[in-house]
């Protein structure tokens, strides 16, 4: 018996049955917490599923305690991830760069030439800065103002501007509005720099300039603060003034519409946007980021496709390494399903991230989602935060299981 | 017979595909001990105590919350089941 495979609008498969040596071919790419997850459970669910990873990177530089680097408090080598275990699992590594995907014909073409078919693709590209977003602000810049946002060069560059800051110097942040990578991130890399700032270099300073009201762990941050930071730490809302419009590179000046702030560290965390292939495969909408079905992460816009990670417009999910992987996971039973011709299960899925106030004060956030009118929502009643009055210990014992959290996820990620 | 049934529900569930909010479990825990091969009922209890409030935790009574009394105990019998 012959079956042919088609692909409806929406992306119903029928199943693709095995003819002799043809297997189903899933394409991955993007190698960090989402398409090595992925492409790693593709492999668990279904072994008889033939994986590809395009990921041009021999080495993986996790992002999550990126900030400890920063303080000086860990080294960079503890955030390098290999893809040894990856290849183990029978994953065909392609070190190359997805330039373009044809969706009619179901080809990835990577930049060292390959033609790469897929029966399915997910894409899992994480972030791309939007150069010149923030007025000023273009990769050149970032030599002199790092955004750190990317984990590796970016990370040594800012952890030695800090370094040869001398006693009494001003390190000036911006945060963007919203959508980002990493919602509190911002707030524990200040947390940090404060940390090391109060105990190596007391007469300085960190000033925030925000462009927005209301952030992550907003009280839990600011109680901490108040305690730990009175003098080293400010941040100023956007109500208060601290949209910044533009910035000059050449000063690191920070310009807001109420006066100019002058830096002899200048971070900024940049406006950003899905991965560069999501716009190229047509798999982003005009804000930048991909819309997606809840249920298998296909994108809205190109059957046939799922996004997952960063690049994803995942409801309530944050943007975080967690929900990555945990949308890994679920993503590729969700394309495993459709490939056997069955229905995919509806998901819950979890996210849980955990922050560092100083480097034994931490504190978390979880969620738990569902579909709910084809956004994926919080379930009223469950996640949250760490409570306001917990004492020391389980400040300690938080920033220890985050500690934990980091050792499993990479385990299961790339070992 | 009743052992082997209850080896083979044991191999079917192993082998099926995880149930709602179970993959999610191993970004914290892993997917070696302590939670793959738990005994179901003790994680399913310690899952309902922790949602209640009667175990005390930092994340899992929040997660806990999510879940019906059933999906905990979907989630613990496949974990239960995972080598």
């Amino acid at each position: 018996m012959i079956r042919r495979r088609h692909v409806l609008a929406g992306g119903l498969a029928i199943p693709f049955v095995a003819k002799g040596q043809t297997k189903a071919r899933v394409v991955v790419v993007g190698g960090g917490f989402g398409g090595a997850t992925a492409a790693r459970f593709l492999r668990q669910y279904d072994p008889t599923l033939d994986v590809t990873l395009l990921e041009p990177n021999h080495t993986f530089i996790a992002c999550p305690f990126s900030n400890m680097v920063v303080a000086g408090e860990r080294e960079l080598a503890a955030q390098r991830f290999g893809y040894d275990a990856v290849r183990s699992d029978g994953i065909n590594l392609v070190r190359a760069i997805a330039m373009s995907v044809d969706p009619a014909a179901r080809t990835v073409s990577a930049s060292n030439g390959a033609s790469l078919s897929y029966d399915r693709l997910i894409v899992s590209p994480g972030i791309d800065i939007v150069w010149g977003g923030l007025p000023g602000y273009d990769e050149a810049a970032a030599s002199k103002m790092p955004h750190a946002w990317k984990a590796g060069e970016q990370t040594l560059l800012l952890r030695q501007q800090l370094r040869e800051m001398p006693d009494g110097g001003v390190v000036v942040m911006s945060v963007p509005p919203n959508p980002y990578r990493c919602p509190p991130g911002p707030y524990e890399r200040a947390s940090l720099i404060a940390w090391y700032l109060k105990t190596h270099k007391p007469k300085s300073k960190i000033l925030v300039l925000d462009a927005k009201d209301v952030f992550s762990k907003q009280k839990l941050f600011q109680n901490a603060w108040k305690r730990l930071y009175p003098d080293t730490l400010e941040w100023v809302s956007l109500s208060d003034g601290g949209n910044v419009t533009r910035v000059d590179p050449a000063t690191r000046t920070f310009e807001t519409d109420f006066g100019s702030h002058p830096a002899d560290v200048g971070i900024v965390v940049p406006p950003q946007r899905a991965g560069a292939i999501a716009a190229t495969a047509g798999v982003a909408d005009r804000s930048g980021w991909c819309p997606i079905d809840p249920v298998t992460f296909e994108s809205r816009l190109v059957p046939g496709i799922h996004v997952i990670g960063d690049a994803a417009i995942a409801g309530a999910m944050p943007k975080s390494a967690f929900a990555a992987n945990a949308q890994g996971k679920v993503c590729a039973a969700a394309v495993a399903a459709l490939l056997r011709g069955e229905k995919p299960q509806e998901p819950r899925l979890i996210n849980t991230c955990y922050s560092l106030a100083a480097p034994d004060y931490g504190f978390s956030v979880a969620g738990v989602y569902r579909p709910v009118n084809g956004v994926l929502t919080d379930i009223e009643g469950a996640g949250g935060t760490s409570p306001l009055d917990a004492p020391d210990s389980q400040r300690m014992q938080e920033a220890q299981y985050g500690d934990r959290w980091f050792a499993t996820i990479t385990a299961e990620v790339f070992g | 017979m009743r052992v082997e049934a209850g080896l083979g529900l044991v191999m079917l569930l192993a082998a099926a595909a995880p149930p709602p909010g179970a993959s999610s479990c191993s970004g914290c825990h892993g997917s070696a001990s302590p939670i793959a091969g738990h005994d179901a009922k003790q994680m399913t209890e310690a899952l309902i105590a922790f949602r209640s409030g009667a175990q005390p935790s930092t994340v899992m009574g929040r997660i806990a919350k999510g879940f019906d009394a059933d999906e905990l105990g979907a989630i613990s019998a496949w974990w239960a089941a995972q080598k």
